[in-house]
């Protein structure tokens, strides 16, 4: 899995706040695709977290080491059998839901070494994307900075997408944030007119 | 900092008269270690890190010894000014484990009960003795607390070890090309191994020196079965594939292919330097090894105790102590909530890998060894 790499860098940390005020303080997190490894270094600063991120690209592993965090390098793909049932706070999956390929796995594997899960994914349903399909062209923008035959994101989603698979994998959404373009939290018809989603979410308990 | 090689370097040896207790319930009274250093222990003395040897190395770790080109340390590639492993920051030393034969006390030392060499009478030593006596050396040496202690295959064991048995004296691990015990594939390739020397006629259950022979053929077969594991099968036939080594079959049992060719080279060689009696010990603590057992079979148990980071390194063509034997390592790790970051490097070489100087390996080493502070 190609985990991707301008798209973090492009959209920067407009979610690493998010989820640093998410999470308590001390907590034990797993990052998955953790990239140069910059929210878990966030994380640690802000948050005193602890935990780890897997990658599986040599130079990325290099890179969070060199930013400090503990990084193991993995196919997250492969599922995440190194990790006993809860024994995370969380577990983050940022900007790569829509790159994995077995996608009801991976997240079925964070709700089982994660209490809780967190998920941030470039919204498709986004207007200015919409008008990118109706001009006839495949949306590039800057949550989607790819053209069609170098697109690590094989699986395109939308906000409602997400809740509909939610609710039929036996999530609960504890939290949803909706940023615009900007940074900005979009309240108003998040679907249509916000960027990028980030979500916390947890097992329906029984 | 361009990199360079430390250059000249002499070996040193230290005498230790309190006797020390091994695991088997043996006692060696007295005992010399050779060790060697690069670099300078710094003055709040927090700047070491200590290299332990796999199973055919020694204490001779970086540079060359005078008037020796051909003497150059077996891990020169990584440690040196600039270097990976930067002894203008670190002060790296290199021991020669009991029992070995480069200097230290071993089965060709004298024993002093008898006044004639240890030879079968020399105890099996075990990773757990060795760390004991390591520990020695280095509050001899002023070091109260290693910077790091690493090491590859059964040097990365030690390291391991290290923050089981010393958990206040070391601050990280490097765990490279190793596994947390060994599997009864890699026993059974030691056991070839020790029945090819204790077969041996030469070999008199380990009382060779005072017949002033040597289980050469033993300990040569010994080697070459050694040299078959360290490899990939990749690497093998990229090296040699079916290359004869003149262009026809001889039809008799000489060498026909390289590769036979190789082996001999390789057994002779060992053959002229190592001595059977160091290797049979060597193996045994490679077999004895498992830090686990005391604690109900528990590698995550065996370091509730221990307070270091680590890196572990694994080898994609490594089939000896293969990548998932070092993910064991770093799930007991993760177990823990230790501090453990772990690489998996892309290499055609097999176990060797960890000594080859590799670009994306040694960046990782070169990385880890920055965020250690001094």
């Amino acid at each position: 899995m190609n985990t991707p790499e301008r798209q973090t860098r492009r959209t920067g940390r407009r979610d690493f706040e998010t989820i640093a005020g998410w999470i308590s303080d001390g907590a034990h997190v797993l990052d998955l695709g953790c990239g140069d490894g910059s929210l878990l270094r966030h994380l640690q600063q802000v948050r005193r977290a602890s935990g780890y991120g897997i990658e599986i690209d040599d130079n990325k592993v290099l890179a969070s080491l060199k930013n400090g965090i503990n990084v193991l390098q993995a196919d997250l793909e492969a599922g995440l059998s190194g990790f006993d049932n809860d024994s995370f706070d969380y577990v983050i999956l940022s900007l790569t839901l829509q790159a994995v390929r077995h996608t009801e796995r991976i997240v079925k594997e964070m709700l089982r070494v994660g209490r809780e899960g967190i998920v941030t994914f470039p919204n498709f349903a986004y207007w200015r994307h919409r008008v990118h399909v109706l001009m006839g062209r495949v949306p590039v923008s800057r949550e989607l900075p790819y053209q069609w035959y170098d697109t690590p994101n094989i699986h395109v989603l939308t906000i409602d997408d997400f809740e509909i698979f939610c609710a039929g994998h036996g999530m609960r959404i504890r939290e949803r944030i909706v940023l615009d373009e900007a940074g900005e939290q979009v309240k108003f018809m998040p679907n249509l007119l916000g960027a990028l989603a980030v979500y916390r979410f947890d097992k329906w308990s029984a | 900092m361009p990199e360079r090689s430390i250059g000249i370097v002499t070996p040193d040896s230290m005498q230790f008269d309190e006797p020390i207790e091994l695991k088997s319930g043996a006692r060696i009274g007295s005992y010399t270690l050779a060790y060697e250093t690069y670099g300078e222990l710094n003055a709040a003395r927090d700047n070491a890190i200590l290299v332990c040897h796999a199973l055919n190395a020694s204490h001779h770790v970086a540079g060359v010894y005078a008037d020796q080109p051909e003497s150059v340390g077996w891990w020169d590639n990584l440690i040196g000014p600039g270097k990976p492993v930067d002894t203008e920051r670190f002060f790296v030393v290199g021991v020669n484990n009991l029992g070995g034969c480069h200097g230290s006390t071993g089965p060709s030392s004298i024993n002093p009960a008898t006044g004639k060499e240890w030879g079968g009478d020399f105890p099996v030593v075990t990773v757990e003795d060795w760390v004991k006596v390591q520990a020695r050396l280095a509050t001899r040496l002023g070091i109260d607390r290693f910077a790091a202690v690493m090491g590859g295959s059964l040097g990365g064991m030690q390291a391991l070890q290290w923050t089981i048995d010393q958990p206040d004296r070391v601050r990280n691990a490097l765990v490279i090309a190793a596994a947390p015990k060994l599997s009864a594939q890699n026993i059974a390739f030691n056991e070839v191994a020790r029945q090819a020397i204790t077969s041996d006629p030469e070999f008199y259950d380990g009382h060779y020196y005072e017949r002033n022979v040597v289980p050469r053929r033993g300990l040569r077969i010994a080697r070459m079965i050694g040299h078959i594991t360290y490899l990939s099968d990749d690497a093998m036939d990229a090296k040699f594939g079916r290359n004869l080594r003149e262009e026809v079959l001889n039809f008799n049992f000489d060498i026909d292919f390289q590769i036979e060719s190789y082996l001999r080279y390789q057994g002779d060689k060992f053959a002229d330097t190592f001595d059977a009696n160091t290797y049979l010990r060597i193996t045994k603590a490679l077999d004895y090894f498992d830090p686990a057992e005391k604690y109900g079979g528990s590698l995550s148990a065996a370091l509730e105790q221990s307070k270091a980071d680590y890196l572990v390194v694994s080898f994609t063509s490594d089939w000896r102590f293969s990548p998932a034997r070092s993910r064991e390592l770093v799930k007991s790790m993760v177990d823990n909530r230790l501090k453990v970051s772990y690489a998996e490097i892309e290499a055609p070489h097999g176990h060797d890998a960890f000594l080859m100087d590799d670009a994306v390996y040694h960046n990782l080493i070169r990385a880890y060894l920055e965020r250690v502070t001094t």
